[in-house]
């Protein structure tokens, strides 16, 4: 197993770096060093000079991947991509444009991401998978139909319209919560009952028809024929057997995802006003902090990665059958 | 099963029985609400720069303007606008030196102007770490890791102190301005003005400093020599030139005083590791000191308690509506105890929360504007009949601000000085309209420009008895009329483009509108403005693309036609007609004059229009230079927008006043009224709530009964 995760880790490496150099492409094909400092430095009365300044100040007055200047590994070592990329693989974030340190600013943000993200999760969970037991206990009857097509109405219905209808229902007509806004300790409760609403209601379409195809697949299977010829009941079949084995899959794709419940909802967080990671990766987009778009990025792939190999490891644990090499 | 229902029925007792009239949507916790005399308001984007030597844009100063405090400031009430002291003590004394820096005998021997400023005595700062001091020494200013195990924001330094406002503080902040390391936005223009101010930038610049200890140590030990301290309350500034200006210059967030202590607190890498920084916890003597910065969530502004103390503003010599003085004049400023400003990025959750009345006050949004506002019988603004049985109040002004198309004077089509060139920017100029343009894009808002200067403004040009005469006749009554399409049309046939086509290559003539943005709002824009160029039978082709881009066009000059605007930095003519000025050029000298206008006359009459005071002579200079670029139309003079706000019936003493940023310590609250409005308008529905439980009952109760049902099915099966 220790093999297998240290190979993991290797096999990261490149995968890291592409991902690096895909971003840092992007990003300055788009904009160059220029353009980026007159956005940060405002619209009026802008100098050369000043923007020269403040590309030397963040080493953007460097060549982006190759310096003519130089010779040997220094031409290589003198650019933008090397400067900035080789740090983040010791996880230094370094500072962002506008001068603020990313890490402290990620490890404050993180947490109001998890507020949300972790009760949307696992509330989530709990529902649809009763609703989906459900829809399997009444299946090829009107309720398991209608089910279905009232999901799939859930699912094409867009999380824009979840937020404004849940903020106009639940916080303007009822005034039964703040519309937005978040605050630290127990005060966030009343702030994240909504979002955690709406999150599950939005989530309620594609995860009960998800969780409803593994129980399907599962009840066709022999030892299911062989409980029922022994005269279970049908909910001690779906309860005792189905579900029980159900849960590999379920189980193994939830731990892929909680890595990256750090990274936050773009839209919710935004709506709602919740200082988390998702919005902190739009403003940067928004205001082309590349540092922090940057950083973001390198960490979304490593948290992705861990959850892969979470996953792996986590199938060893429920199936015995499984081994890894 | 006797037993689950006993249980469902005690469950829904206890649910009913907590619910409260309480509201439950309050996004504050109830003792700010009911305590203090808070101010919420909201903020849409977090202010990147809270460093007064850099902050440049509104929602900069909406903060940094309460907590530092320039040497003057402008009066609330007065109009028009007039500058006041503010921590200086009398308007300062202006003496006019010849080159030997003796007294000028006369105005042509002018070559330098003297400022002699004095400040007021007994000024304090704000609290600060960065002034206390342990046996004689600054406690605070060479920090280690230990010493900040657990500092996390400014407010858990233990021990402050603080300390008397010195001319000192003035003077390094200017010098502040001069390093390059602190990218003032300002530096360029006051190297043109101050006194050896360019040689103090590039001496500073030009050398190498191990540290930034010894940056702040060099600033603070070496002189700009056209500044000089006279004593702890006096200083002077010597100008190059006559610049009246600069008193404006003067009460702007950029001259506000900079303890040295401050700065080389900040200066620690170990702070700035931990993102305290300068930048984010600003320093200042004004009436309020920021004690919560997190501009991801919300901002906290609380009142200084070092403050002096200031009256409010009387004009009861000439001001008709006395109420102001009755309530206030005698009270102490600042009236609020706390101000706290929420992020609010969405429009939907900002307005719905202003409705609630968790907001003071708000502007409106375009997609609220039929909520807000509508027309009444006589065609005036008024507020809808919800708003108005809520109390709220509606302000409307218009803005020191101009919105503009305009051409790029180094275009071989559309620009440059021959006939052939100005007279199709004036047939383009007649036939887009920008009436139409303001009632569909802005709701209504904005008044069409003459010429560059806003409202408010010397040399504004109203559209009644002073118009644009190139573009607008005289009709009946004094009213003026727009040109018509067929005096369009005829322009644009002796600019050789007959039904638009070019007359020398046969070929229709096709002009380019550099574009950005993408939202629905840009492309009904451009679909408008093809519609514009059609009614002259012109062909516009729209070149999207994004700010970027369209910054390198502008900058490279290879744009054609562009939209632009400009927000006033203070209320003189100067600040606008520079935007035509041929040394602001910004494809030559990478100025603010987007349209590389240049005009030898108009250029010579603004070197002598910008140095004078307001004047009859001054208004004859002005109206001649509007003339001018009136028939060379180098823009589409376009619109001055209207700015509108709401308020509640507690927040008082709301003023317009466009060129203040210091307005919060007038505002006042009543807050009885909030309470018991927002009380009233929020009492909490429960039927949802009692819907879903029936619901979730009903379902729990009819799947049992059916699992039961199949269950037994499925056994005799």
């Amino acid at each position: 197993m220790i093999n297998y995760i240290v190979k993991r880790i290797l096999y990261a490496i490149p995968i890291l770096i592409g991902v690096n150099l895909l971003t840092f492409t992007l990003f300055f094909v788009v904009n160059s060093p220029d353009e980026v400092a007159r956005l940060h430095l405002g619209n009026k009365r802008v100098t050369q000079e000043q923007i020269i300044t403040w590309n030397q100040e963040r080493g953007y007055d460097k060549p982006l991947f190759y310096n003519k200047s130089e010779k040997g590994l220094e031409s290589f070592r003198k650019t933008i991509f090397y400067e900035k990329s080789l740090k983040l693989f010791l996880f230094d974030f370094g500072v962002s444009d506008s001068g603020r340190d990313i890490k402290y600013d990620i490890k404050q943000r993180m947490w109001p991401s998890l507020a949300i993200a972790l009760p949307s999760l696992f509330v989530g969970l709990l529902i649809n998978i009763t609703i989906a037991l459900f829809f399997v206990f009444f299946r090829t009857t009107k309720v398991d139909y209608y089910g279905v097509i009232l999901c799939v109405a859930l699912m094409s219905i867009s999380s824009l319209f979840y937020i404004i209808g849940g903020q106009y229902l639940i916080s303007k007509l009822m005034h039964l919560t703040p519309i937005s806004g978040y605050e630290h300790g127990y005060e966030a409760i009343k702030f994240l009952i909504l979002p955690v609403i709406i999150s599950v209601i939005y989530g309620i379409g594609s995860g009960s028809r998800w969780y409803r195809s593994l129980f399907l697949e599962e009840i066709e299977k022999d030892y299911v024929k062989t409980a029922r010829s022994k005269g279970l009941s049908e909910s001690a079949v779906l309860f005792n057997h189905v579900f029980k084995n159900a849960l590999i899959p379920i189980l193994t794709g939830v731990v892929v995802i909680l890595p990256l419940l750090f990274m936050g909802s773009l839209i919710v967080e935004s709506f709602f006003g919740i200082p988390g990671l998702g919005s902190y990766t739009i403003d940067a987009i928004q205001s082309q902090d590349f540092a922090i778009v940057r950083s973001m990025v390198f960490l979304g792939t490593v948290l992705y990665i861990i959850g892969l190999i979470l996953t792996d490891i986590s199938y060893t644990l429920v199936d015995p059958r499984v081994r890894l090499k | 099963m006797k037993k689950i229902f006993k249980n469902i029925i005690i469950i829904i007792f206890i649910v009913i029985n907590g619910c409260s009239d309480k509201p439950l949507n309050n996004p504050y916790s109830d003792s700010n609400i009911s305590n203090q005399n808070i101010f919420y308001s909201s903020f849409q984007e977090r202010p990147k720069h809270l460093d007064p030597v850099r902050s440049y844009s509104s929602n900069e100063y909406a903060f940094i303007a309460q907590i530092y405090e320039p040497l003057f400031q402008y009066h609330y009430l007065k109009k028009p606008y007039e500058l006041i002291p503010l921590t200086a003590s009398e308007m300062p004394e202006v003496l006019y030196l010849d080159k030997n820096f003796k007294i000028a005998k006369a105005n042509k021997n002018i070559d330098y102007t003297k400022y002699i400023i004095k400040i007021k005595k007994d000024i304090i700062y704000q609290n600060h770490p960065a002034f206390y001091k342990e046996n004689n020494i600054y406690a605070y200013h060479d920090l280690s890791s230990k010493d900040l195990e657990n500092i996390y924001t400014i407010k858990d330094f233990k021990l402050n102190s603080t300390r008397e406002l010195t001319v000192d503080d003035y003077i390094y902040q200017i010098k502040r301005l001069a390093d390059s390391k602190n990218h003032s936005p300002i530096a360029g223009v006051m190297q043109e003005y101050i006194l050896g101010f360019k040689e103090f930038k590039d001496k500073l610049n030009k050398k190498k400093f191990s540290n930034t200890k010894s940056r702040i140590s060099f600033v603070k030990s070496n002189d700009i020599y056209g500044i000089k301290k006279i004593d702890n309350y006096t200083f002077s500034i010597i100008l190059k030139r006559k610049y009246p200006q600069f008193l404006y210059w003067l009460a702007m967030p950029f001259f506000s005083p900079m303890p040295w202590e401050a700065d080389l607190f900040y200066s620690q890498n170990k702070l700035k590791k931990k993102n305290i920084t300068l930048n984010w916890f600003p320093v200042g003597t004004g009436p309020f000191k920021l004690t919560e910065n997190n501009p991801n969530l919300k901002m906290v502004l609380e009142k200084n308690e070092n403050f002096r103390g200031e009256v409010y503003p009387s004009v009861l010599d000439k001001f008709k509506n006395r109420k102001y003085f009755h309530h206030n004049s005698e009270r102490i400023l600042p009236f609020i105890d706390k101000a706290i400003y929420s992020l609010e990025k969405e429009q939907i959750p900002r307005w719905n929360k202003f409705l609630q009345g968790y907001y003071d006050n708000s502007g409106i949004a375009s997609d609220n504007y039929d909520q807000a506002v509508s027309l009444n019988n006589s065609g005036d603004i008024t507020l809808t009949d919800e708003l108005m049985t809520k109390g709220i109040n509606l302000k409307t002004s218009i803005a020191a601000s101009t919105y503009y198309i305009g051409f790029n004077m180094l275009d071989p089509v559309i620009g440059g000085k021959s006939d052939k060139s100005r007279l199709l920017r004036q047939a383009i100029s007649i036939a887009i309209d920008y009436d139409e343009y303001i009632s569909i894009f802005t709701n209504g808002r904005g008044i069409i420009a003459q010429s560059p200067i806003p409202p408010g403004i010397a040399g504004y040009q109203d559209g009644k008895t002073e118009f644009n005469k190139t573009l607008f006749n005289t009709a009946e009554n004094n009213t003026i009329s727009k040109k018509s399409i067929s005096e369009a049309k005829s322009l644009l046939a002796k600019a050789g483009y007959k039904n638009g086509i070019d007359q020398k290559t046969g070929k229709p003539l096709i002009l380019y509108f550099e574009a950005t943005g993408a939202g629905a709002d840009t492309y009904a824009f451009l679909n408008w403005l093809r519609k514009q160029f059609k009614k002259i039978d012109l062909q516009l082709v729209t070149r999207v693309t994004d700010y970027n881009r369209f910054q390198e066009k502008m900058i490279n000059g290879t744009g054609q036609i562009f939209q632009w605007g400009w927000n006033a930095d203070y209320p003189d003519p100067e600040n606008f007609l520079f935007l035509l000025y041929g040394k602001n050029g910004k494809v030559k000298f990478g100025g603010e004059n987007a349209s590389n206008y240049e005009s030898k006359k108009f250029d010579s009459l603004f070197i002598k229009m910008k140095n004078m005071k307001n004047s009859s002579e001054r208004n004859f200079i002005i109206k001649k230079m509007l003339r001018i670029i009136q028939e060379d139309c180098p823009w589409i003079w376009g619109f001055h927008p209207k700015s509108f706000s709401l308020s509640h019936k507690w927040l008082e003493n709301i003023e317009n006043n466009l060129m203040a940023n210091n307005t919060l310590k007038y505002k006042n609250i009543n807050n009885d009224i909030r309470i018991e409005k927002i009380n009233k308008w929020n009492k909490p529905n429960y039927l949802l709530i009692y819907f879903f439980i029936i619901i979730i009952i009903i379902f729990i109760l009819s799947t049992f009964i059916m699992v039961r049902k199949k269950d037994k099915e499925n056994a005799y099966d």
